[in-house]
């Protein structure tokens, strides 16, 4: 809310500084996590490789949910990591928000159009490229003229809007929550009667952004399943 | 002021390709170090859990079916027994039976053997005892004959004399 973002041009490349933090922060974490509870692997599970083996079976289940499992198992390492980032980026600016000299340094990754965006794009892209692939350049093109060969403009219309959908979505998402977190926090801080009317709204809202930046983590990668199985799968 | 910072790239007015190289970069990065050393050995292990399972599943159906097998022949091996028991005791109880009468039999035999033996022997000893009778009587009719007689008399009607005492002395007798 008002805050200026730290630039940095490198080379003619303007990098936003907290952004590039964030970004490995949520890495960092999600990595640590991946790692320590897959250390000691057993056949037997116990403690955080359940949870481990629950996340990886969650997403198999919404790969399967799309697409043979023969098409769709290479994707999975893509869901898993996908859905375990953007999780942790979407609950990284909730706990506070670090603000240096009116520039906003921590917050969510995923509330930048700029990060989600790239990753909406990512995905798109990917789909292009197994959909060749996987199919063949003639049955991806053809596959622009099904159901019907009049759709063609609305087809291609389509592959920029999920692009623009899918990570705008998220990014409104997490942005809203953060922007709504920022103004409660700004209450509170007004003093004793601002921090009273706000710490219940405060915490109501907290917990509210853990269940939407779960879903939005979800329906994320649900989305790239979907848009890749749409390239990837034979019929549909 | 406040509308400024809510459009779309809020973050200023250049479009920030370090941002999307950051992202790319770093999403890239963590998921092959994921894959490395994470997701890799966990789907390792996975998948040996399934083939674990399957394996076992395997050497269950497996020993089901030995187990099964195995008591079918036991069912069969009772059963035999069972009749072969049976049919020992049968053969016991007729060897019973065969041997009761033939002890039974022999017994009477040897009853009947005893009792003829008894028998051969009174008659044995009867006639032991008449012989001697005979000839006590013998002896007394000779000596009652010379001494009542005392007179001569040939040797023809002597002995005529003798037979027919022995004859009368038999019919006592």
């Amino acid at each position: 809310m008002g805050h200026e973002a730290p630039m940095l041009e490198v080379f003619g490349i303007w990098f936003n500084l907290s952004n590039v933090m964030m970004l490995i922060v949520a890495a960092v974490i999600v990595f640590l996590i991946a790692f320590i509870s897959t250390r000691n692997l057993k056949l037997k599970p116990t403690g955080m490789q359940n949870f481990m083996e629950w996340v990886m079976d969650f997403v198999k289940g919404l790969i399967k949910s799309n697409m043979d499992w023969k098409d769709g198992g290479r994707f999975h390492v893509l869901g898993i990591t996908l859905i375990m980032f953007i999780f942790v980026s979407n609950m990284l600016g909730l706990p506070f928000s670090i603000i240096v000299y009116g520039e906003l340094w921590w917050k969510s990754p995923t509330a930048d159009p700029t990060v989600t965006m790239t990753l909406a794009a990512m995905v798109i892209i990917l789909s292009h490229y197994y959909g060749i692939k996987l199919k063949g350049l003639g049955e991806y093109g053809a596959g622009y003229l099904k159901p019907m060969p009049f759709l063609f403009p609305l087809k291609i219309i389509e592959e920029f809007a999920n692009t623009l959908t899918l990570g705008l979505r998220l990014y409104g998402n997490i942005y809203a929550g953060e922007i709504l977190l920022s103004l409660l926090a700004g209450l509170g801080g007004a003093g004793v009667v601002g921090f009273t009317t706000a710490i219940i709204p405060m915490m109501a809202w907290q917990g509210f952004s853990i269940f939407i930046g779960a879903i939005q983590a979800f329906i994320f990668v649900m989305l790239t399943m979907v848009y890749l199985s749409h390239k990837v799968a034979d019929d549909h | 002021m406040f509308f400024d910072h809510l459009v779309l790239g809020a973050s200023g007015e250049f479009l920030n390709v370090g941002d999307i190289i950051a992202t790319l970069a770093v999403f890239i990065i963590l998921m092959l170090l994921l894959k490395k050393f994470a997701w890799g050995p966990l789907m390792g292990i996975m998948q040996q859990r399934e083939e674990l399972i399957a394996s076992e599943i395997v050497t269950a159906e497996n020993s089901r079916q030995e187990s099964q097998k195995m008591l079918e022949e036991q069912r069969t091996l009772l059963k035999e027994a069972r009749t072969q028991a049976q049919e020992i005791v049968e053969n016991a109880k007729k060897q019973g039976e065969v041997s009761r009468q033939d002890i039974i039999s022999t017994a009477r035999a040897e009853a009947g053997r005893m009792k003829d033996a008894a028998v051969q022997e009174i008659a044995n000893e009867r006639e032991k005892a008449i012989s001697a009778v005979r000839e006590e009587v013998v002896a007394l009719s000779l000596l009652a004959a010379s001494r009542v007689l005392e007179k001569e008399i040939s040797e023809e009607d002597n002995r005529q004399l003798i037979n027919e005492t022995i004859a009368k002395a038999g019919e006592v007798q």
